[in-house]
Order: structure tokens, then sequence, then C-alpha cells
């Protein structure tokens, strides 16, 4: 089938980027989205042009690297699926799309459809851990974890950190990523400790590294290729509220000895 | 000038070595720790725990990745689980056993002292993923579930859905950022490894590219750790990531570091079959698979009838049928090979009958739709998402593909290379699974390594040598910088007709082809004459576009297509001087009547290590003797 792509071209992080026209005669339903545009890239190459820069890695939807916005949604149009998964059979001869990288202040286009998340890094360094160095856990099955809590902190620890939720929010918020860390954690016995301090310290991360505030649209769940629910984020503001009445940062003298 | 293979395996009983390495070992004091600088390359399950550990003990960490958050390394798609000889089931696991599995799953080809050590540490790695908050299966009553997986008899599997990579990988990268936050160690992105710098015979640094900017630099320290991954890109088609590469190992290799067994691949037998020549990659689909779905294939040759109009009697449960102990769960390497027979005598299923089946009708009948959603609901997603059929309705169609390398660097007991102050760990060395790696046991050694060995033995070299007393103006950095930058040029310079990929193409289709899962002389001598004229091509027609000087994906393909090239023939020639079949590395000449793999463990009873000696020259073959005094050596048997 004949599939016409219009690409956002972008030299590098300074210049300025335009869509550009591409025209695919033979793509074969079988093929995933990213095959097509390595078909697309093997041309441009043998004729002398750039290849488009997407950013890709397992291509089995575990990796979290992919990702753009096809026709304004991220991921394109097939829900709880990232776009390395997404597969030319849901496309028909003729169809025109468009594909342009995810846009938020916080992730700088760097080239193409290619994006800086750093962001997300940053945020987990700022909390999003349990802290036990290596060597002193005690025996795994000492702390019974009730089963239910257990799954859900599964549910939330399955976000890939692709970047989508933030793509699809009018206030590029980073509140579905950060509120899935402090879920997943905060499910847990070993994650009780540090709950206030990890809730404190990612929200105003999140804030810092120039992400928006949640005003509950919702975008962020509709599009999630993990089906993160955004009932993670009334979590993540209910530890905060509670940890900006409660949490204090350590004293100095609060290890001394 | 032959290799140092001195294995370093610490006197006394087995159970204790460990133990006495651990006391043997000279100290860092903790206020001298910071002193010390190490280099990690790879932020996977081994370099990520080995940064973070290292990190917590002072020490002062550089830790490279080359995609954009360490979070990304490709050990976040292992599905099924990890080992560890727990025994909370009950069921007659011990740490004895689980080291006697490993080395009889890699049919006597790993070294007994390391694999007794991995089984040993194996339990305090499921206390510390549990300890960070990693969300392990648990039972109603709240202790940690397990499984059976392929190849063992004991369910000792701990696993996270069909994510335990990705959750055991988010475990070790929070451990890394929470080092990065209190600076003990500093990450570096979007950064790839492309030299080795060695100074008096010892590794003291690295030089990288910056994939975005294109900068390259120079990074010295007292020690070099790779964590780096396996090669099996090297076919082209795989299970791993797109940008899984041999270039870090490979650049190590040819400043001296031995490779050994390059030949031990491993093809997975459960994956989702090619579809077309644009294929870019292959899709696993998890072992556990196995435990629940039965393989078959029909009983006429070139059966073209639906799978489900083929009635029961006309089936061959072929796994079954030929190891009835271990059916549907024997090793990979025996049911991989077992799945390119059926194909290859015209049983085979699907488009060119490259497929077989396995199916899940039979478990959904007896154990409910509901419970097999449950255990591998994201995996049927997956096939699902990639073929566009329903495995709840009709069998998955699956056929082999390269998944991972047990060949790797050599290295010692304390994962030290043979260019000292080099150490290697994970899929990147050649230590701990043979010829054939049990399924979950590459989480297993990933995090072995890097939590709980290369802390103590990199503590033990570091103790040992002064701390820094070279910078990136030493000639060696510059040197190997200049390397770099001209090897850089000269990919650019070349403007033929070619394109990476279709190189990369042509080398997987000789790989495939005549070192995959089935090799013999013919077939190797073959591949080791074109190897080198694809190599040819590759230097003179190779086009890529853009510079140097910039983000260039072109450009960072080829670098590791080149290396690929390299190691594509060593691959092939040991392949060839292993005159034997063992695990994954089956030569046709050296079988059993009935077609299972035949050791010659007279003449074979070792790990190949080769050594470079230029290019374009043969490399010298060294042998390390592997002696088996606690698993006694025998044909393997499933049956």
């Amino acid at each position: 089938m004949k599939i016409i792509l219009n690409i956002w071209r972008q030299k590098n992080a300074t210049s300025a980027g335009k869509m550009v026209r591409y025209e695919m005669p033979n793509v074969s339903e079988h093929m995933s989205f990213l095959e097509m545009i390595d078909v697309l890239n093997e041309e441009l190459t043998k004729k002398g042009e750039d290849p488009v820069t997407f950013e890709h890695d397992c291509r089995e939807g575990i990796c979290g690297c992919c990702g753009f916005m096809i026709d304004g949604i991220p991921h394109g149009p097939q829900r709880g699926t990232t776009v390395c998964q997404l597969h030319m059979r849901h496309y028909k001869d003729g169809d025109e799309v468009w594909l342009e990288p995810f846009r938020a202040k916080a992730f700088p286009v760097l080239k193409d459809l290619m994006v800086d998340r750093s962001a997300f890094d940053r945020i987990i360094a700022s909390g999003g851990y349990i802290s036990i160095n290596t060597g002193s856990a005690p025996d795994g099955n000492n702390l019974p974890v009730i089963k239910k809590c257990s799954d859900q902190a599964m549910d939330s620890a399955s976000c890939i950190g692709c970047g989508a939720c933030v793509a699809s929010c009018p206030n590029a918020s980073a509140s579905l990523f950060v509120s899935a860390k402090i879920t997943h954690l905060g499910q847990l016995p070993q994650g009780q400790a540090e709950r206030d301090r990890r809730a404190m310290r990612m929200v105003l991360k999140m804030t810092e590294e120039g992400f928006g505030y949640c005003t509950n649209t919702g975008e962020c769940e509709a599009i999630c290729p993990k089906g993160i629910k955004i009932e993670n984020i009334a979590r993540m503001h209910r530890d905060y509220i509670k940890a900006s009445v409660l949490y204090r940062e350590e004293t100095k003298a609060g290890g001394a000895g | 000038m032959a290799l140092n293979l001195d294995s370093k395996i610490p006197s006394g009983p087995i159970e204790q070595k460990w133990d006495k390495a651990k006391f043997d070992m000279k100290l860092v004091n903790p206020s001298n720790k910071r002193k010390y600088s190490v280099i990690v390359v790879g932020s996977g399950l081994a370099g990520g725990a080995a940064a973070a550990s290292m990190g917590e003990l002072g020490y002062n960490v550089k830790c490279f990745c080359f995609q954009d958050s360490p979070r990304r390394a490709h050990s976040i798609a292992a599905q099924g689980g990890i080992n560890a000889a727990k025994n909370y089931q009950n069921d007659g696991d011990s740490v004895y056993r689980l080291f006697y599995d490993t080395i009889k799953g890699g049919d006597f080809r790993a070294r007994e002292a390391n694999v007794y050590r991995l089984a040993q540490v194996s339990v305090d790695i499921i206390d510390q993923c549990v300890a960070q908050g990693v969300p392990f299966a648990r039972e109603y009553g709240g202790v940690l579930a397990n499984r059976s997986f392929g190849g063992a008899q004991v369910s000792r599997t701990f696993y996270a859905r069909g994510q335990t990579g990705q959750q055991l990988l988010l475990g070790a990268y929070q451990a890394l950022e929470r080092q990065i936050d209190a600076g003990t160690v500093k990450m570096f992105y979007r950064s790839e490894m492309l030299e080795l710098i060695v100074i008096e015979g010892r590794a003291r640094g690295i030089v990288t590219r910056d994939l975005a900017t294109g900068a390259v630099d120079v990074h010295v320290a007292d020690a070099v750790v790779l964590g780096t991954g396996g090669y099996g890109n090297a076919f082209f088609l795989s299970t791993n990531a797109k940008g899984c590469n041999t270039t870090a190992i490979w650049r190590a290799y040819k400043k001296g570091a031995g490779f050994g067994n390059p030949c031990f691949t491993q093809i997975h037998p459960t994956c989702i079959p090619q579809s077309g020549d644009y294929q870019s990659k292959l899709t696993l689909m998890s072992e556990s698979l196995r435990n629940d779905g039965r393989i078959w294939v029909p009983k006429k040759k070139n059966d073209t009838r639906p799978a489900n109009t083929i009635p029961e009697d006309e089936r061959d449960y072929y796994l079954e049928r030929r190891y009835p102990a271990f059916g549907n769960l024997c090793p990979r390497d025996i049911a991989s090979r077992a799945a390119k027979v059926c194909c290859d005598e015209g049983y085979g299923v699907g488009p060119g009958g490259k497929g077989v089946y396995l199916d899940f009708a039979e478990s959904i009948g007896r154990l409910g739709r509901k419970t097999i959603e449950e255990r591998y609901g994201n995996l049927f997603e997956i096939y699902e998402r990639i073929t566009g059929d329903d495995p709840y309705a009709e069998p998955m169609r699956i056929y082999p593909a390269v998944h991972y390398t047990m060949g790797g660097l050599w290295v010692d007991y304390n994962l030290q290379s043979t260019i000292p102050g080099l150490f290697v760990l994970g899929e990147a060395n050649f230590s701990d699974h043979g010829a054939n790696r049990l399924g979950a046991s590459a989480l297993m050694q990933g995090l072995a390594d890097g939590y709980f060995v290369i802390p103590y033995t990199m503590g033990n070299y570091l103790a040992q040598v002064k701390p820094g007393g070279v910078d990136a103006n030493h000639p060696e950095c510059r040197a190997a910088k200049d390397a770099v930058d001209a090897r850089t040029k000269k990919f650019l310079s070349i403007q033929g007709k070619k394109t990476v990929d279709e190189i990369h193409r042509e080398l997987g289709k000789v790989m495939w082809e005549d070192c995959g899962m089935a090799r013999n002389a013919a077939g190797l001598d073959r591949a080791i004459q074109r190897i080198p004229e694809i190599r040819e091509e590759f230097w003179n027609n190779v086009k890529i576009p853009g510079s140097g000087a910039e983000l260039n994906q072109s450009l960072e393909r080829a670098g590791r297509v080149a290396d690929f090239l390299e190691l594509g023939e060593l691959i092939c020639r040991d392949a060839r001087t292993r005159e034997e079949s063992c695990g994954g590395h089956f030569r046709e000449e050296y079988q059993t009547p009935e077609g299972e793999a035949l050791r010659d463990d007279e003449k074979f009873c070792h790990a190949a290590v080769w050594e470079y000696q230029g290019d374009n020259k043969e490399p010298a073959r060294n042998i390390e003797p592997l002696a088996f005094e606690h698993v006694h050596l025998a044909q393997r048997n499933y049956k």
C-alpha cells in the first residue's frame, strides 16, 4: 500500500524545523511503523540525503526509547501500544500521516523526532528509590507484602519512562510518570520510610525541571502505552500534601554520633 | 605471546572457595576509596548494579551508556524470571542443585568454581531486589511466588509478570540514580565507548563519542569495568535490541583481552517468526510460555490446514515424544534444534514452513482463560500486536532466533580479563553458562557479578595499585583518541553505494546459514572465506551520510557493524576449530545416533580463548582446561 509521510525535520537543537513530505509506495501491512521509516531511511541514504533520526532500541515496547507524535497522538492511534509495536495493518492504502517529536519545554528536541528526556532521570535521582545499600537486605520473605498491594505496585512499576504522558498533556505535566513511581514504592512496606521525602522531592523536582502541573485532563491515561492509571496522580497528591505538612529535610545532627 | 590464563580459582572445598577468596582479598581503607576512580561501561543489570554498588562503597565511579538513559539497557527486555536457590517451595532445591543444573545445562563447558559462587550469591540477589522494591509476584499469603522455568525440575524462578528484567533493571537503575544524586557516580548518557586505553599493561581509560554532539573524549581511571552485554546482533536478526553491539568488548579484544568461546551462541526456541525482508529484529516469546504451552507440528508434511482443524491424533508433540521426562521444558538448545529438524524435514507451519505451533488450548481448557491471562497476558498481547493473530483462539507460531551469547571476554575468578584492571561482567564475559545458558540465569549472572562479585574483587585490585598518575594528555590516551578520530574520518570518506544495514544483513545471512543452529566444516570454511569479502566491501563501498560532529545514527551503526564484521569471522573460526558438539554449538559431524550433541571431552574439555594478532592475521587459539571435580562429565540426558 501507499503511505504519505509528513515528517518533522530539524537539523539540531538550535535550528528551525519544518515538515517534509515523503511518499512510500510499497508499504507491507506486516511491517511495523518503525520498519517503514527504516525503509525510508535506506532510500534517503542512497539518495545522499540525511536519514530521519528517531529514538528506538528494543522494538518490543519495553525499553521506552521510542515515541513521537503520529497525527498529534503520542505513539499513534492504537491504544496501549508504543510506536515500535504499531503495525501498518492498521493503516490503509493512501493514508497520509504527520510525524512530530514529543513537544514539551522539559523535552528539548535534539534532532528530527528525537528529544532529550533526561529530566526524567533527574526526577528519579531526586528520590525515586528505596535507600538500601547492596548487601544489607533482610531475607526476601521476611516482609510479607499483601498480594493486592504488590500487584498494584507492579501495575505502576510498568511505566517505561517514554514521556508520552508529557507529550499528550496540555500542561506538559510529568505527573503520571512521577506518580507511577511514587505509587509503586508507596504501595510496598519497603517504601514507607522514605515516602514523605520521596513525594516532596520528586514533585518539587518535576516543577523545577519545567514540567507543568496536573489539571485532571486525563489525556495521559488515555495514551499511556502501559495503561498507567490516573489514580496514581491522586495518590501522589495525597502523599505530597501530607508530606508538605509533616516532612522536614534531615537535620545536620541527625546521624551524628 | 600466549595469554596468561590463570583462572585464580581459590583453593579448598568448593563450598568455601568464595568465602576464602573474600577473606584473602586486600581491602581499601574507607577514607582511601574516594581517591580511586572506576569507569563502568554499560548500565544494565551488570554495569548498573556494579556502578551503584561501587558508588555506595565510596569509589569515584563514572558510568557510561549509549542510550539516552541507564534505564534503557537491554536487560530491560528479559521477560521470564531470575533463578535463585532459595528453596522457598520446599521442593528439593539447594545451592548445590542450582550449581549442578547450571553446569550440566551448560554442557560441561563452564568453570565449576564460578558457577558455584553464582548459585551461592543467587539468594542474596533476591533479598537485595525485594528490599529495593522490585515487585516480584507474590502468593496470597504475601510471600514470594516461584515458577519452574526451562530446564529445571524445581520451582526456583522469581518473576515480575512477564517483565522481570524490566523490574530488576529499574531496581538497579534507581540504586544508580540514588548514587548519582549522592555524587558518587557521574553518569554519561548517550556516550559510546569506542576505544580502550591501556597504559603500561593496565586498563586505564576509554575513549567515548558523545552521540548527541559527536564530541570525542578521553576518560581515565584506575580500573575499567565492561558490562556491555552480548553480541547476538552479529547475526543481524536477533532478539537483541537494535543498539546491542560488540564494540566495547571487541575494542578490548584488539587491545589484548582474550575472547572466550565466541561460538557459544544461544538460539532461543520461542520467537515470533520472521515476516519479511524489511524485518528489523525478532521478538522473543518468553520461555515461561512452555510451562503451559504445548509445542507441536502436524504429522503430515507441508500440512496447510488451519491449526485448529488438525485433529489431535494428527499432531506430533515432538518434544513430549522425544524427551518424556522434560517434555516442553527441555533446555533451549535442545528445543531449538528439535524445531529446526521438524522444519527442515518439511513439517514446519506458516509462510515458508519456518514455524512450529505453541498451543495453549489444553491449558486454557484446564486452568481457564483467566489464569492464562494472569500468567502470560502481556506476552499474548505482544504476540497479537505483532502478528495480528489471537493466541487465545489459535496456537502461536514460533521459530528459534539468536538470543544470547554465552561467549565473551575471558575472565578469571575475579572477573578480570587478561588485561589487568579490565573487568568484564554479565553477558559480556564468557564465564558462567558454558555452551548453553539455562532460562532465568542471565539476570542472575548479571546481578551476581554487579552486586556481589565486583565490589569485592575490584577492591582487591585497587588495593594493589596506586590511584591516579595519568591524565588525558598521556601519549596512549592521545593515540587512542587519534585512532577513534581516524576511524570516523575513514567511515565518512568511503561514500560508496551500500548502506550499513545492507552490509549488516549480508553478514547476518552468512552467520545464520553457516554458523547458526547447526554447523559443519564446509559451511564454516565458506563463512570464513566469505566474511572478509563482506568486510572488504564495507570498507570500500559503504555509504554513511552526514558528518562526525553531529548526531549521526548511520555513523553509530557503521562503527558497530565494522566490529561485527571482524567478530563474525572469529565466531566462525571458533566454531570451526571446536570439533565437537556441545550445548548451543552443534556440529553436524558430531552427534549421537539419536541426533543429540556429542561432546569430545578428550579433546575439547576446555575454554577456547582467542588472542588478537593484528588485522587480517589469524588469531591465536589459547586454551583454559576445565576440570569437573563435582559434576561428573556425562552426556546430558533429558529423556
